[in-house]
């Protein structure tokens, strides 16, 4: 019995070890480049922090009433909390339907699901080089222009900000971008429902429409709260996309300008370093995908414990 | 090459030494500063020989990456060739504002280091750069003075400028005699000449980018329309006026004719649109003249931008690299008197800097003679367009007012919104800018 304890002590002590083993480069990469800098730069956001990490100009909440009083930031999230509202469900309905799709197909499934997800490992800045340069120029021999033209109807400045064509290229590119990496989540997702509560369904005569209603939606519901969520993540903090296509030699257009972009062009641009407003304006961000989460959060739960 | 004890140790040594800079990681490209010697004596090297280098301070430099071949030589041969300080050069590949902001933040900051059209305002007033006023002393005439204004803040000059850019307002020659039409000098004649050469269809009108040139010719609107980003005392803006209004207007018209070309192969700052035949006027970049006199020898004309209405100016934009002095630098003095040889005193050095590697203009007028692509044709044009209808955007013009400005014309010429409406809300913004970094 002795021998028994001592052992299991030895063993904890061990497995403690090499816990703290693994976990510890972790946490301390977590610790000093993740909660450090957040925690730095909720310091920095009170501070006039122009051209310096260490201000001493104490500004209250200055920073934030400057933001939240700026008519082009306030704008900004206006068209984000938008364009989440859309391309949120659009990407997660996309990816849904994909991966049903590749769920119901017997041959070629792998290379359907290689194909779909490869877009995922593109970067974001080359794709949004081939989406401008090429499928999207505004010059009459773009490939899509290219395509108009030939059925005889007129060329489109696609990123010349008339008519708000913009958008259809933007999320053409994010949806071509993100759809093959939410797919897979959902495809795990629904490799994890029992089939034999389709079997059960379709003996009772439950047609596909109502498989997927009463079986497949309810039960995905875990991977679907966090797909929701990180889609909603993305969409607010949306950047590399939206710069890479719309940010020329004369500098980013005053429209489809993400929050991000916005405080990037306001705290960095033309050689500014404006720390104190910058780490405002990333605050409120947080503030705002944190309540929208939340919310979204206890929308998708509606229903969870039935 | 058979390798002697001694370089195996010298080999062994730098080899050491490398290791040790990279893996603190802070390379700054300054050396060592040389370790103290007897007064007056230079240290020996391992030979027993005098090291020339001993007692010479050492000084760090930065510079961009420039497009052109033979600039990071060239720089770094004058480096070693400066006899008061031992100079290493650091050649930032990529995003050099952000680095270099960031390095300025740190006690390894660059000793010198070049900065477009001088230091930010915020710069001078975190203390970041050194004042040069006593470093240009009495060669301050001797730069163009819209230049040099620029690089000045509470009188006091913060920068030396080592090189000038510009853009400028290429058109063709030939299309425009056939149509029996003048250069134009007005926007209104630039309206006018841009819509009739692209009625045929053969040719587009005047291409400023695949924006419409709303982003390039922002401010320059505001210029030629005579007015200003901001007041004198730098309290508040001073562009809302009816007649920058009416020039916008005017502008707006440009923008919805047929002579205005809004796509093209590239944008405004590669002037392939125009040598491709793809646009007919074209405002571009003055880098781009060797490539247009390749495609269009004399055939070719180049102007400032067109004045805008009654009390509107030609004008043209330049932009200065310049040389800066860190005020962090452990050898502010011996940094300054680095930056007088080489861009103040070097002329022949200034001249080579300007002309033999792409084109630019010397940033001293009398020194245009010398630079033989500014010397004459429309390079000489273009050189004096600098003198005389310059312009930089300026100091205190923060890039959040930059983006209420360029929001409003945009939604002014792009979308129809009301001037009035659109631009006394940027004015409102650039106002309390201006509040906000005095």
């Amino acid at each position: 019995m002795a021998d028994g304890s001592r052992s299991g002590t030895t063993l904890a002590r061990s497995n403690r070890r090499w816990f703290w083993t693994f976990v510890t480069p972790f946490l301390a990469g977590l610790v000093v480049f993740v909660y450090v800098p957040l925690l730095w730069s909720l310091y920095l956001s009170f501070f006039d922090a122009r051209n310096t990490v260490t201000p001493t100009s104490f500004v209250g909440l200055g920073n934030y009433t400057y933001l939240l009083q700026d008519r082009l930031f306030v704008d900004s999230m206006v068209t984000f909390i938008a364009f989440a509202l859309f391309i949120v469900p659009l990407t997660f309905a996309c990816s849904l339907a994909l991966a049903l799709l590749l769920q119901r197909i017997t041959v070629l499934r792998a290379f359907f699901r290689s194909a779909f997800f490869l877009p995922t490992a593109v970067s974001y800045v080359i794709a949004s080089m081939v989406w401008r340069m090429s499928f999207f120029h505004g010059a009459r021999f773009g490939l899509t222009n290219t395509v108009l033209s030939s059925l005889g109807l007129d060329t489109i400045n696609w990123l010349g900000g008339e008519n708000s064509w913009y958008w259809l290229v933007l999320v053409s590119l994010r949806l071509w971008l993100q759809v093959g990496f939410y797919m897979i989540l959902f495809i795990a997702g629904l490799n994890q429902i029992d089939p034999q509560l389709y079997e059960a369904a379709a003996l009772d005569g439950a047609s596909a429409w109502r498989r997927f209603r009463h079986v497949t939606f309810p039960l995905l519901r875990p991977t679907s709260v966090a797909v929701a969520m990180l889609l909603l993540f993305n969409a607010f903090q949306a950047f590399d996309e939206f710069y890479n296509t719309l940010n020329t030699v004369g500098g980013y257009p005053p429209y489809a300008r993400p929050p991000l972009v916005y405080l990037y062009l306001i705290s960095f641009g033309s050689g500014a370093q404006d720390l104190g407003i910058g780490s405002a304006g990333t605050m409120i961000l947080t503030l705002v995908i944190l309540v929208f989460a939340f919310f979204q959060n206890r929308l998708l739960s509606i229903g969870a414990d039935k | 090459m058979a390798l002697t004890r001694r370089t195996l140790l010298t080999l062994g040594g730098g080899l050491a030494a490398t290791t040790a800079l990279a893996a603190c990681g802070s390379n700054t490209g300054r050396t060592a500063a040389p370790s103290a010697s007897p007064a007056g004596t230079p240290a020996a090297t391992p030979s027993g020989t005098p090291d020339p280098d001993a007692g010479r301070p050492a000084l760090s430099q930065w510079y961009h990456k420039y497009g052109e071949d033979g600039v990071e030589a060239a720089v770094k041969k004058w480096a070693a060739e400066y006899p008061g300080a031992e100079v290493n050069v650091n050649w930032v590949l990529a995003d050099y504002e952000k680095t270099l902001a960031a390095a300025l933040l740190t006690p390894t900051a660059p000793d010198v280091f070049e900065y477009a059209n001088g230091p930010t305002l915020d710069m001078i007033k975190a203390g970041q750069v050194a004042d040069l006023t006593d470093t240009i002393g009495s060669s301050r005439g001797d730069f163009t003075p819209s230049v040099l204004d620029r690089l000045t803040y509470q009188d006091k000059v913060w920068a030396v400028p080592q090189t000038v850019d510009m853009q400028l307002l290429y058109y063709r020659k030939d299309l425009l005699e056939a149509k029996n039409l003048t250069a134009p000098t007005t926007l209104e004649q630039l309206t006018h000449v841009a819509t009739t050469l692209a009625e045929g269809g053969d040719i587009g009108g005047f291409f400023a980018g695949n924006d419409g040139g709303i982003g390039v010719l922002g401010l320059l609107l505001m210029w030629a329309a005579g007015a200003d980003e901001m007041n004198e005392a730098r309290t508040e803006a001073a562009f809302n006026t009816g007649d920058f209004h009416a020039g916008i207007a005017q502008f707006k018209q440009l923008f919805d004719s047929p002579g205005m070309v809004k796509s093209a192969s590239a944008d405004w700052s590669d002037a392939s649109p125009f040598i491709n035949g793809e646009a007919a006027l074209q405002w571009g970049g003055m880098w781009d003249l060797p490539k247009v006199i390749a495609a269009h020898g004399e055939n070719f004309g180049v102007l400032p931008f067109p004045a805008i209405g009654g009390s509107g100016r030609q004008v043209v934009p330049f932009g200065a690299f310049s040389a800066c002095v860190s005020a962090k630098s452990a050898n502010v003095t011996a940094a300054k008197n680095f930056v007088k040889w080489l861009w103040i005193d070097a002329e022949d050095k200034q001249v080579e800097f300007s002309d033999a590697f792409g084109t630019h203009i010397p940033a001293k007028p009398k020194l245009f003679g010398q630079a033989k692509q500014v010397a004459e044709g429309p390079g000489a044009d273009a050189a004096k367009f600098v003198t005389d209808h310059g312009r930089s955007n300026a100091l205190f013009w923060t890039p959040a007012s930059g983006e209420a400005y360029s929001t409003a014309l945009s939604n002014v010429v792009k979308n129809g919104a009301d001037a009035a409406t659109e631009f006394g809300a940027a004015a409102e913004k650039v106002t309390a800018e201006l509040a906000r970094v005095a």
